[in-house]
């Protein structure tokens, strides 16, 4: 545990990022059974830069907590919580997508949105918008990239 | 190549001779059953399915990272189009997140129009759902009945905003404008008939023979695993846990309103039907009501920093036409926070993230799209059923492209 905050009538809690797994069993326990959403913030230019926000919902107390971990952009690994709540999969292949915060233990953490042979991770607040070099086949075959 | 379009045989199924038939099929991105830009790798065992894989990002462009070169207000119209079936769900996610940043409050006559176009909204997705999904049962004629209930309801929303889809009506705040006269009147000409006409969707429907064979007891899934996997809506109700968030945590003043919560017992594909065609009964309720009790008053908070100041105050008074300029170059500021704000869309809870540096723009939008997470269950859902019954089951849950890859 890292930190707390009550912030709008909710309450979020900031873990370390090896405790995440754990700590989302600890609140299952708890009442907080149904984990409705996991996606990534970039705190660019704050360190540690990436985040994750686990959104846990109790179902039968009505009540919401937000479960909260940062990691460094040069180790961005977060243990992967698909194995406990299935419902992370796509979720945590979009943020590794995005993002490029890796989940270690995902059973299949591959790009879902962007093509698979994407280069770079366009959520993240220094990739820069719009202007996107577009890949034609003359650009193959002279091996250029998408980002330089 | 990466593995997962390769088109091998999968190694948990044995090597024995049987399974060396595996075909691996592709099905999409150009296909008309798949409702919108959705490809699907199965793996059929003769006409059953073994394995299946969703493969998304077809319609990938990008929203989420538009959104954070805009400020707030730009950003409705942009998020409108992630869910193109719910737009109207889409925007008060975003608002309602910024009103909880800003803590903003919405009038009451603001909050009832809300409800009302939600509703609208959530049967006309509904309309475009029942139509489709015929369509995929072999059933023509229910497409054209649908649309023609569907027409009703785009022209309610041309009239009282001046466009049919992504209509940017919402407004931090509030509602762009009042309805006008004689919307009202014309809102309950439709709330009027819609019940019946449901009645006879459901009659065409229900005693059909074909349909009863293609729906009924096909591709189930239990509740316990809808949880595991985060599915919410009419898929959850479906299995029989009546959740709905317009009840259990409302917003948007939906606890005036009285109405109920269809819920199915089995999970199968017909209990998702039944649900989702009472469901708009249900709406055209909440209508009503919400026409009876339309509160007077203001449509948008009247505070000058958030909301655009009336049109004639700008002839008249320097202040509004300063406020005017601010808001329509620079925006309004919102303080710091992160916000999470769930609603009920009609495929379940759609939620959008929003995290504010201070500044006019948004640091972080997400759209936590139901669509995205509930085609999760296709593959658990319709292992070792019918191919056919794959697309019937396709169709019953509903999933919107344009909101999965946003």
């Amino acid at each position: 545990m890292l930190g707390t905050l009550y912030f709008r009538e909710k309450g979020q809690i900031t873990v370390a990022a090896s405790a995440i797994r754990p700590t989302l069993e600890h609140l299952r326990g708890k009442g907080f059974d149904a984990l409705m959403s996991v996606h990534g913030v970039d705190y660019h230019p704050d360190e540690p830069r990436l985040g994750v926000h686990y959104e846990l919902l109790d179902m039968g107390a009505l009540d919401r907590l937000t479960v909260k971990v940062r990691v460094p952009l040069a180790d961005p690994h977060v243990p992967s919580v698909t194995p406990d709540w299935p419902t992370a999969n796509h979720q945590e292949r979009e943020i590794y997508d995005m993002f490029g915060v890796l989940f270690d233990g995902h059973p299949d953490l591959r790009r879902i949105l962007m093509p698979e042979d994407y280069e770079g991770h366009p959520q993240r607040r220094d990739f820069p918008i719009g202007g996107e070099p577009v890949m034609f086949t003359i650009d193959e075959s002279d091996g250029r990239s998408y980002v330089k | 190549m990466e593995e997962s379009i390769t088109m091998a045989p999968l190694e948990k199924l044995g090597t024995n001779e049987l399974d060396q038939e595996l075909l691996t099929l592709n099905m999409g991105p150009h296909h008309p059953a798949t409702h919108g830009v959705l490809r699907l790798l199965v793996t059929l065992d003769g006409e059953i399915v073994r394995d299946l894989k969703p493969i998304i990002g077809y319609v990938h462009t990008g929203i989420e990272k538009t959104a954070e070169d805009k400020s707030y207000w730009k950003v409705i119209p942009v998020v409108e189009r992630m869910d193109y079936l719910a737009y109207y769900f889409n925007a008060m996610a975003f608002c309602g997140a910024t009103e909880t940043l800003l803590e903003v409050e919405v009038p009451p006559r603001a909050q009832y129009l809300r409800v009302i176009h939600m509703e609208l909204n959530r049967i006309m997705s509904h309309l475009v759902w029942l139509g489709t999904s015929a369509l995929d049962l072999g059933a023509m004629s229910m497409f054209w009945y649908c649309f023609r209930e569907r027409e009703i309801i785009l022209d309610l929303f041309e009239q009282s905003s001046g466009q049919r889809m992504h209509t940017r009506y919402f407004q931090v705040g509030g509602v762009a404008e009042d309805i006008p006269p004689g919307w009202a009147e014309k809102c309950r000409e439709f709330t009027a008939v819609m019940p019946e006409r449901v009645d006879q969707y459901n009659d065409l429907l229900a005693n059909n023979e074909i349909v009863l064979q293609r729906l009924r007891g096909v591709c189930p899934l239990a509740e316990s695993e809808l949880l595991k996997l985060g599915v919410t809506g009419p898929l959850l109700r479906a299995a029989g846990n009546p959740w709905d968030l317009r009840k259990a945590m409302p917003y948007s003043s939906y606890d005036h309103f009285d109405f109920k919560i269809p819920v199915g017992t089995e999970g199968d594909n017909w209990d998702r039907f039944a649900v989702r065609v009472q469901e708009m009964k249900e709406s055209v309720k909440i209508i009503d009501q919400a026409l009876d009790g339309l509160p007077g008053g203001a449509w948008i908070t009247d505070d000058r920093k958030v909301a655009l100041p009336p049109r004639h105050e700008l002839a008249t008074s320097m202040e509004a036409l300063i406020h005017h300029f601010k808001l329509v170059t620079e925006g309004f500021r919102v303080p710091p926070g992160e916000v999470y704000f769930p609603i009920e869309s009609p495929r379940g809870e759609l939620a959008c993230f929003v995290r504010s540096d201070g500044s006019s723009k948004p640091a972080r939008v997400h759209m936590r799209d139901p669509s995205f997470v509930n085609l999760q269950a296709t593959a658990p859902m319709t292992e070792g059923s019918y191919i056919a019954d794959l697309i019937a089951t396709l169709a019953m849950l509903d999933p919107v492209l344009g909101g999965i890859d946003r």
